[in-house]
């Protein structure tokens, strides 16, 4: 048998991780990117990343409060054992990155320095400076640079993925791509194709996410007959600078380390913001949410920054929607260390220091917990199977996703500093898996027969002379695009409402439509960026239209998905009977809801449209509970709902295996 | 009629902006100009996607797109360096505004010059990762499992280390670097890729490595795993194309954007060569 490889597409933390790993494990590597691994977008990662530690164990947390964390976090929408594998991994990961090399913040004595994150009490998050993503990627990159210096790994930058190549039984034997700089067509073989390709934040025309970020690998296997999930479950990270180009990232740390979010009680108060005194400010995160404060889940401060602006009135401006996120009570030395970069990058586009005058943000697409669907093998113990080829496996065999472009390990929302974990975690940890996928097979692509792949790279040629023949004067792929951005951006963010889904849909049709119909500003064959832009914009379209679809059917709230009309209600009872009767129904219909929506939605590509279905979600390990976060009478539902557990458990085969006393609380209930 | 900008200078309604294009390599450059209507909050890349979007240059005439490399459009990634009037930075971090009081005529974008031109701003800068192999820029650890923690470190080894790990490969030490030279080489007729790549890398290999690289070696000199390959990092550093190519012109700090201390990294690993040639020299 000819030597197996593997493909990895994509060469942010995920991608490195897996090349990485798979090069020690002695396996041969081609490596493709968009762009090259070092410029990748999980440089824009800014806070750091999670794991219990020594310090906080001491304070009570563990791997199963850090794993409560995340599920309570993601609104019970995610499989569990991915979830409590990784979050047992997660001191792991932290310990190795620090053997890499990375210059993570030390405390006066030289241990690794914590910050504390949103949805969590502890101070879980190690960081080094506020470009966390950056040094984590860099750590990576320079150890597949090792491994390419050895011959085990072969890069190929500047390549775009156009799809799988998949043999008449539908199994994966490697995939065609496009040299960017001289357009050729080729396909390369491989015993696996592992994509590492991120979100796809492009398709809300500007976000937080980078250039790259079209989803249109993602997409391309999603039409090869991989199904998507969760795709309705775009983060919205409360805290962006508005720009022309894009939606630069305030970190969650700029919060972590003591920045107050106000905006002044009167509406558009000329006055410099350092001259409103603090009677006069409305700090409305510490006020609704007193015990979580600035630092609750970033589902809810999105919302809160959003309603205080759009339904409030309480813009900082009057032209646009902004709210102050303060630091100048901090000592600015501190800062200087602490948050350096993100200051920079505030001060450099604003042209304003942030460690002087209040910043001005407001909340922009971030992050997609949703992505392809992908497989596990779970453990009697409910932790996940090492080694298994089920791991991370697309509904294609041989076809696996990773990190951001899965849809895996956040459910309906994410923890701020998980997603790291997540990349580096799941980069890892597929490894072994592909290892013993190799080893199980008789034959190798590098023996396939040539036609196969030839077919293959006809087909996208030949796609690709049909685009570069368009006739000229029809629709414009970049105005197309800005329109996609503005009816996804105005549907599908952080206030969803039926009717306005269902126009979205529609018009996602018929913008889908004249998309087809793009004329090319130039139909040349050397680096042609406008043919590569275009063919990415045709394949937002599948992804946009299961986010609407998925957004549009799913009637409930959770995490990043906000319907009002589906909204659970605050109790309004005068007296203790009253309150308790509309506990007592308040649960009824909470249990009644999950029973219909605790599902992911799992989207299949039939060619013009989403098919939907939805997916039982393993919650076997920690018992969904009712997030309630800033909702009146949050105490009574608490008791009542934790009666009704109690009440279970003592029934001979009652609840399901929960662990004694830990995780059984209603949380963060505050009125 | 003229706005005034965020900083309270009048603003024009539409601005010219010049550039310097070449279709592919080896091929002649030339001028271009094209006119952009004024929005606030512009940088140079919402330049060029208005470009993008409306291909036409200030004589009315359709042309194709002009080709630029980004991604991040936050200065962490290096993607977009470029000359933009005259000075080599990141075309995400040049704001329109502060551009046009300095000049209020017109912008000027150009590819930078140390690198092969591939197409109009975009150059291929594969020896700048090539410089990082030949000085062995990482942490040679045992395996990827799990040995527990790292070394402990000081807070100040931290902060001496995180200025240059902050390095994001983005060019421009050596675009502005009287001593680093372009080399381009063309593949030859029923020269394969391969080949051509091997003849490439060898070329670079023996090519002045740059501040960036130089920087690097220092840094994983200083990591407490790191230094176990440090002979093996001078020793690249006194190789064909090493530190002593340096001239010491310092513009290279001078035009970092992460305001990296290029040249104290270079001094201090010019003080490295010494000592480690010193030794090899007594030990033999």
């Amino acid at each position: 048998m000819a030597k197996q490889r593997v493909m990895v597409i994509g060469g942010g933390l995920a991608g490195l991780a897996a090349s990485m790993k798979l090069a020690e494990l002695g396996i041969d590597v081609d490596l493709m990117s968009l762009t090259p691994a070092k410029r990748s977008h999980s440089v824009c990662a800014q806070g750091g990343i999670n794991s219990c530690n020594d310090q906080t164990r001491q304070l009570g947390d563990s791997e199963w409060k850090h794993f409560d964390d995340t599920v309570y976090g993601g609104d019970f929408l995610q499989h569990q054992p991915p979830v409590k594998e990784m979050t047992d991994w997660a001191p792991k990961v932290i310990e190795l990155m620090d053997r890499l090399g990375v210059t993570f913040n030390r405390t006066q004595e030289g241990f690794i320095d914590r910050r504390r994150f949103g949805g969590t009490l502890y101070k879980r998050t190690a960081f080094a400076g506020a470009t966390t993503g950056q040094q984590l990627l860099y750590a990576l990159d320079e150890q597949v640079r090792r491994w390419e210096s050895d011959g085990k790994v072969t890069k190929y930058e500047f390549w775009d993925f156009l799809g799988p190549v998949l043999d008449e039984n539908g199994v994966c034997l490697g995939c065609v791509a496009q040299d960017l700089v001289t357009m050729e067509i080729r396909s390369f073989r491989a015993d696996a194709v592992v994509l590492a390709t991120g979100g796809c934040g492009l398709i809300y025309g500007r976000s937080t996410m980078s250039m790259v970020c079209t989803g249109s690998a993602v997409s391309r296997s999603f039409q090869a007959g991989a199904r998507y999930g969760n795709g309705e479950f775009i983060q919205v990270h409360p805290t962006a600078i508005p720009g022309a180009d894009k939606l630069r990232l305030m970190s969650e740390s700029a919060r972590g380390e003591g920045g107050r979010v106000w905006v002044p009680r009167t509406s558009q108060d000329p006055r410099d913001p350092k001259n409103i005194p603090e009677k006069e400010r409305y700090y409305f995160l510490e006020e609704r949410y007193p015990e979580y404060g600035n630092l609750v889940p970033r589902d809810i401060a999105t919302r809160e920054i959003f309603d205080t602006c759009v339904n409030g009135g309480l813009s900082v401006e009057a032209g646009r929607q902004c709210v102050y996120l303060d630091l100048t009570h901090i000592d600015a030395d501190e800062l200087t260390r602490k948050l350096g970069g993100i200051l920079s990058i505030y001060e450099k586009f604003q042209g304003v220091d942030p460690r002087f005058t209040p910043m001005k943000i407001f909340p922009a697409v971030h992050y997609s917990m949703g992505g392809l669907w992908a497989d596990y093998e779970r453990t009697a113990e409910g932790g996940l199977q090492p080694g298994s080829p089920r791991n991370q496996v697309t509904d294609i065999p041989n076809l696996y996703a990773i990190g951001e472009c899965d849809y895996q390990y956040h459910g309906g929302n994410r923890l701020g500093a998980n997603s790291l974990l997540s990349c580096i975690f799941s980069g890892l940890f597929v490894a072994p898996g592909l290892e013993n996928l190799l080893k199980s097979q008789s034959s190798s692509a590098a023996d396939q027969d040539a036609s196969l792949y030839e077919g293959a790279v006809r087909q996208h040629q030949e796609q690709h002379q049909a685009l570069l023949k368009r006739p000229v004067g029809k629709e414009n792929p970049y105005l197309i695009h800005q329109e996609l951005g503005d009816l996804m951006t105005k549907a599908a963010t952080v206030v969803r409402r039926n009717d306005q889904l269902e126009a979205a849909y529609s018009a996602c049709i018929e913008l889908h439509e004249r998309a087809q119909k793009c004329s090319l500003s130039d139909t040349g064959n050397w680096t042609n960026q406008n043919v590569v832009f275009t063919k990415a914009l045709l394949d937002m379209f599948p992804l946009a239209k299961s986010i609407l679809k998925g957004a549009l059917q799913r009637d409930e709230c959770r995490g990043a998905h906000f319907k009002p009309g589906f909204k659970m209600p605050s109790l309004t009872g005068e007296d203790a009977g009253d309150r308790r009767r509309e506990a007592e129904a308040w649960c009824d219909r909470f249990d009644a809801n999950n029973e219909k929506w605790l599902k992911s939605t799992v989207a299949t590509w039939n060619d013009t449209e989403p098919d939907i279905d939805y997916e039982d979600v393993d919650t076997s390990l920690i018992t969904p509970r009712p997030r309630l976060y800033g909702l009146a009478g949050a105490e009574v539902i608490e008791r009542v709902w934790r009666e009704r557990q109690a009440a279970k458990a003592d029934r001979p085969g009652g609840n399901r295996a929960t662990k004694s006393g830990e995780t059984a609380t209603a949380g963060a209930a505050t009125s | 009629m003229a706005a005034t900008s965020s900083n309270g200078h009048a603003t024009p309604d539409a601005f010219e902006v010049r550039i310097l294009r070449q279709a592919g390599p080896g091929q002649h450059s030339y001028w271009e100009r094209h006119r952009v209507k004024y929005e606030h909050d512009m940088n140079v890349i919402s330049v060029l996607q208005r470009i993008a979007a409306n291909t036409k240059t200030v004589e009315g005439k359709s042309v194709a797109p002009v080709a630029w490399d980004c991604n991040c459009l936050e200065e962490v990634c290096g993607a977009c360096t470029m000359a933009i009037n005259g000075h080599v930075r990141q075309a995400c971090s040049a704001l329109v505004d502060h551009l046009l009081e300095d000049n209020p005529n017109e912008i000027t974008l150009e590819p930078m010059t140390k690198f092969p031109a591939l197409r109009d701003l975009c150059v291929d800068r594969g020896r700048l990762f090539r410089s990082l192999q030949r000085v062995k820029a990482w942490v040679p650890v045992d395996s990827y499992y799990d040995l527990g923690p790292g070394p402990k470190q000081s807070r100040e080894e931290q902060e001496a280390a995180y200025p240059l790990s902050e390095c994001m490969s983005c060019g421009c030490c050596m675009e502005a670097c009287p001593q680093y030279m372009k080399v381009e080489l063309t593949q030859n007729e029923g020269e394969n890729d391969a080949d051509f790549e091997t003849r490439q890398q060898e070329a670079y290999d023996g090519a002045f490595l740059g501040a960036a690289a130089i920087s690097q070696a220092v840094l994983f000199n200083a990591n407490p795993t790191g230094k176990n390959i440090a002979g093996e990092r001078l020793d690249a550093l006194m190789g064909e194309g090493g530190i002593q190519v340096c001239g010491n012109a310092q513009n290279c700090v001078a035009v970092c954007p992460k305001e990296i201390p290029l040249t104290t990294s270079i001094a201090c690993a010019g003080r490295s060569t010494t000592r480690h040639a010193l030794k090899s020299w007594f030990d033999r």
